[in-house]
């Protein structure tokens, strides 16, 4: 932890910049890759264009599935034209899908920009298959398309249509603990650990199968593992939760004003809190002093991605003693981020939005030592001779929690430590 | 409403996207909803691209559809003018675009940027990549090549090189193969397009004699045209192959005329085929998927020079169904045309064949089916951009057909012999396609529960650091780490635990000892 950075109070932070133009970042459609993981009997049906079926099949990289949970319904002339019924093709697709895959027990029909455009309305759709297929496959929709939705706020469009048909928590229930964003299996069973250890018993959405999401009542307190649940958030407010504003849990700060938010709420003894952290706690300060040595005083430039930036920004600044010099958000929700914020170095360069002309020409300019950056950008900065870190890699890596935070750390040393190896 | 989980074409833009990325000083204004940038990645990542594609995408969100799109497009255009100052332009739009039918082209003109502008109608819910390429290729050369010109009778005759794009397979060194084989035949290479030209060179199209049509998919349209509109000639042979190449080189002077004197470079693939050592090939059953171009030639190369049995053959080119269809008939079987993957993966299960000879996508089925495969064709991957020079045209790519199509059937044979051992959990984990870790395959974990509790005294005091035992829980912990590096964490956790004296191995110590060895 950097002492020499002073907390101020929430809502406080550096200035931000809005920033409009090109916007060089996935749709809400690429959640897919890493939700279906998530959700082991779910399937996903994007009903859009051969783009969109595109897309996902290069965001997912490589093709190791071989009946992937996820496929697209390619809308094609007759469609458009009239010449078919939508829904009744829909029908007849869904149907031969759900015949072909009886281990599907949610389905759910994203919206793409097509869809969209031609409104086609999935949320009466996925009423009219849910009638016909639950309860044996419940179906919902959400959007994940590129004019609604930026990459991340795909997740979230995805757990805030899984949240009215969460189980209904009595009134008169004990106050539970519900965490919320999609975590890889490990992070998840070592937090669960953590709460378990505390006296909390922690339950998680979205639940890795179908018919084990988390309920919800006036008792439910939720605190958020991603930042960019805003939706969800207003969902889950709706249906009588109460949020724990926190920190996110990145790094060993992160992680313990994450937990230590959630323990105050639910009135766990500091000591038991302490004697919980403790070793979690001690492993990631061991294995952050190693990284600091090789961090300390490097420069990063974040291209708008995944709503990650700002904690990143903030871990790396005051756990390994980076510079961030210049973040960029697609969005920046005020309310989910103050804590944040005011642990954010005044100095940095806030911006929201996205101009990828223009911040490729501060890049340049600054010359960081670090750019985080998307695919598209990465080579062609590197042959530029910066060094890059893919933003989708902090999405696909467990990257939260102590024993995670040597890991996030390394993964902003491996570009450096390859560049100064190459004698090429 | 066609259902997809994979798909062997991208829509028709990113065909236009091959165009433009392939050549220089051309720009593409794509009206294209945000998200619609991932198509940047292809490039940089699959072709390691060191600059992004020349494409300004005017990434419309939900709020501009309540506003003006056009107007979006039109500053879009602008920008993109004003900062990369391009020899000529192409727009178009992407499959949503399109719906809202704001007209780039004529929003372009009305703009009345200082240099050409070429719009392109992409017809997204209807036609793919490959079509898209071949569309945009026209266009340039219809909007781009000028009027009819005459031209001089030259010693050494001229010939445009049509179809190679960006993200093509292998494009990048079937041109240097071809260019090569052309000068010795006597040929000299005027232009070589899309990849590599820029707008100028395509003003020069018209100069050559004839045209040599490398990709048909790409550059059948474009030759058709500048025969129609230029009195240019082309080349139908693709010379993929011993045969092919030598067709191709009889089909080139007859074209330009030139005398059987040139001395030409030669091919290990002959010799090769014919030396005992190959015997073995005999008969082998291959299937063959991809596109229409290399599926004919790779049916040809099976059959005539390598002497394999193709138990399989189709293609997701519809438009190439017919002559497929006619060299299916040569092996009794039916081709297969389809765009859908789960009905080759079932067609290549049902043939059986010895060798998969496909796409990227037919590599992951043959990795599924345990069978060894070669990639012969797009959708391609970033193994398909090899550092060395391989091409597949010409003789040197027939050298490199024969040992690509030849090494992963050895291979294959490794992998049916250590098929024995698969019945360990982690050792099955370790096979991939080509081949087997040689790791050897880990003792199983001694639990806690599991030691005998009679162990025999003397035994224990013969080995004598004790070993530490794993609880259930950090067995079930361990579980969790990727596989490709469990052996490491569980063998550091393990020396971890000795070099204190620890006797079991709870979920902690597994932590700690990551925490200890980690970077």
């Amino acid at each position: 932890m950097n002492e020499s950075v002073s907390i101020r109070t929430p809502a406080d932070g550096p200035t931000v910049h809005h920033e409009r133009g090109q916007r060089s970042v996935f749709c809400g459609l690429t959640g897919i890759v890493w939700l279906h993981r998530k959700i082991q009997d779910a399937f996903f049906l994007v009903v859009g264009s051969r783009t969109c079926a595109h897309l996902i099949q290069s965001a997912a990289g490589v093709m190791i599935f071989a009946e992937p949970r996820f496929a697209t319904a390619i809308l094609d002339q007759r469609d458009l034209a009239g010449l078919a019924d939508v829904h009744d093709e829909l029908d007849s697709v869904v149907g031969r899908l759900l015949e072909r895959r009886p281990d599907i027990k949610l389905l759910f029909l994203v919206g793409s920009c097509p869809s969209e455009v031609i409104k086609i309305d999935l949320v009466r759709a996925a009423q009219r298959l849910n009638a016909k297929h639950a309860p044996n496959a419940r179906v919902i929709s959400y959007s994940g398309s590129g004019i609604e939705k930026t990459f991340t706020e795909g997740e979230d469009a995805c757990l805030a249509a899984l949240v009215p048909g969460l189980p209904a928590e009595p009134a008169t229930a004990a106050p539970s603990l519900m965490v919320v964003g999609a975590l890889a299996d490990v992070v998840e069973d070592q937090f669960a650990v953590l709460f378990k250890e505390m006296g909390i018993d922690a339950r998680f959405l979205p639940a890795r199968r179908a018919d084990s999401m988390p309920a919800v009542g006036p008792n439910t307190r939720f605190i958020l593992a991603q930042p960019f649940l805003a939706e969800t958030t207003r969902a889950l407010e709706a249906r009588g939760a109460r949020r724990i504003a926190a920190a996110y849990p990145l790094g060993a700060e992160g992680t313990t004003l994450w937990l230590k938010a959630a323990a105050d709420t639910f009135n766990v003894p500091s000591e038991n809190f302490e004697a919980a952290i403790a070793p979690g706690l001690a492993r990631a300060q061991m294995t952050l002093a190693r990284q600091r040595e090789k961090l300390s005083g490097k420069t990063i430039f974040f291209f708008p991605d995944s709503q990650l930036e700002i904690p990143l920004a903030r871990f790396l600044a005051r756990e390994v003693g980076m510079k961030p010099i210049d973040v960029s958000t697609p969005y920046l929700h005020r309310s989910l981020m103050a804590e944040e914020l005011a642990l954010l170095p005044p100095e940095v360069r806030l911006n929201e939005g996205s101009d990828v002309d223009a911040q490729l020409d501060r890049c340049r300019a600054a010359r960081p030592d670090i750019t985080v950056c998307g695919l598209g950008l990465a080579n062609p900065l590197e042959a530029e001779g910066l060094t890059t870190k893919w933003a989708i890699e902090l999405l696909f890596t467990p990257i939260q929690g102590y024993d995670q935070a040597g890991d996030l750390a390394e993964l902003f040393t491996r570009p450096l430590a390859r560049r100064s190896r190459l004698e090429v | 409403m066609q259902l997809t989980l994979w798909t062997y074409e991208g829509p028709p833009h990113i065909g236009a996207m091959r165009v433009a990325t392939g050549m220089k000083g051309l720009h593409f204004v794509l009206h294209a909803p945000q998200g619609d940038t991932y198509a940047d990645l292809l490039f940089t990542m699959i072709e390691r691209r060191a600059e992004r594609p020349p494409v300004t995408y005017t990434t419309f969100q939900a709020r501009d559809l309540g506003t003006d799109t056009a107007e979006v497009f039109k500053d879009a255009a602008r920008a993109a003018y004003e900062r990369h100052h391009p020899r000529a332009i192409i727009v178009g739009a992407s499959c949503t675009a399109e719906l809202i039918q704001d007209d780039p082209g004529g929003l372009a003109k009305t703009l009345g940027l200082p240099c050409p502008v070429i719009p392109l109608e992409l017809s997204a819910y209807s036609r793919k990549e490959n079509w898209g390429a071949a569309e945009t290729l026209y266009r340039l050369a219809r909007g781009l090549a000028g009027e009819r010109r005459e031209r001089p009778a030259r010693a050494r005759p001229l010939a445009n090189l049509l179809g190679p794009t960006a993200l093509g397979f292998r494009h990048r060194d079937d041109i240097i193969e071809i260019t090569k084989l052309l000068n010795a035949l006597g040929v000299d290479v005027n232009v070589t397009a899309p990849m590599g030209a820029t707008p100028d060179d395509l003003t020069r199209l018209g100069d050559a004699d004839f045209n040599v049509v490398l990709y048909p998919e790409v550059a059948l349209p474009a030759a058709q045209y500048l025969e129609k509109a230029h009195g240019q000639p082309y080349t139908k042979t693709v010379p993929i192959g011993i045969g092919a190449t030598r067709d191709f080189i009889a089909e080139v002077r007859k074209i330009a005329n030139l005398p059987e004197t040139a001395e030409l470079p030669t091919s290990n693939l002959p010799w090769w085929s014919r030396s005992v050592d190959s015997t073995y090939l005999t008969g082998k059953r291959v299937f063959i998927f991809g596109d229409g171009t290399h599926v004919l030639a790779a049916e040809r190369i099976a059959r005539e020079e390598i002497g394999f049995d193709v138990v399989g053959l189709g293609t997701y080119s519809r438009e190439f169904a017919r002559e497929v269809r006619e060299r299916a008939k040569l092996h009794n079987i039916e081709a297969l045309i389809t765009d859908d993957y789960l009905d080759v993966e079932k067609a290549i299960a049902d043939a059986h064949p010895e060798l998969v000879l496909g796409t990227q996508m037919e590599r992951h089925i043959s990795k599924r089916l345990r069978l060894p495969c070669a990639v012969i064709s797009a959708p391609t991957h970033v193994q398909d951009f090899p550092a060395r020079y391989a091409p597949q045209m010409g003789f040197e790519g027939a050298n490199v057909i024969f040992d690509s199509w030849v090494h992963p059937l050895m291979m294959g044979l490794e992998e049916h012999l250590l098929g024995m051992f698969r019945e360990d959990s982690e050792f099955h984990e370790h096979a991939s396609h080509l081949g087997v870790s040689s790791a050897p395959a880990p003792a199983p974990i001694p639990t806690a529960a599991e030691q005998p509790v009679a162990a025999a005294p003397t035994a224990a005091a013969a080995s004598s650091p004790v070993e530490p035992q794993w609880t259930d829980e950090a067995t079930k912990e361990l579980k969790k780490i990727p596989f490709f590096v469990r052996g490491k964490a569980r063998g550091n956790t393990e020396k971890y635990a000795r070099e204190r004296g620890l006797t079991t191995i709870s979920v902690g110590t597994l932590y700690d000892a990551k925490a200890h060895y980690g970077r």
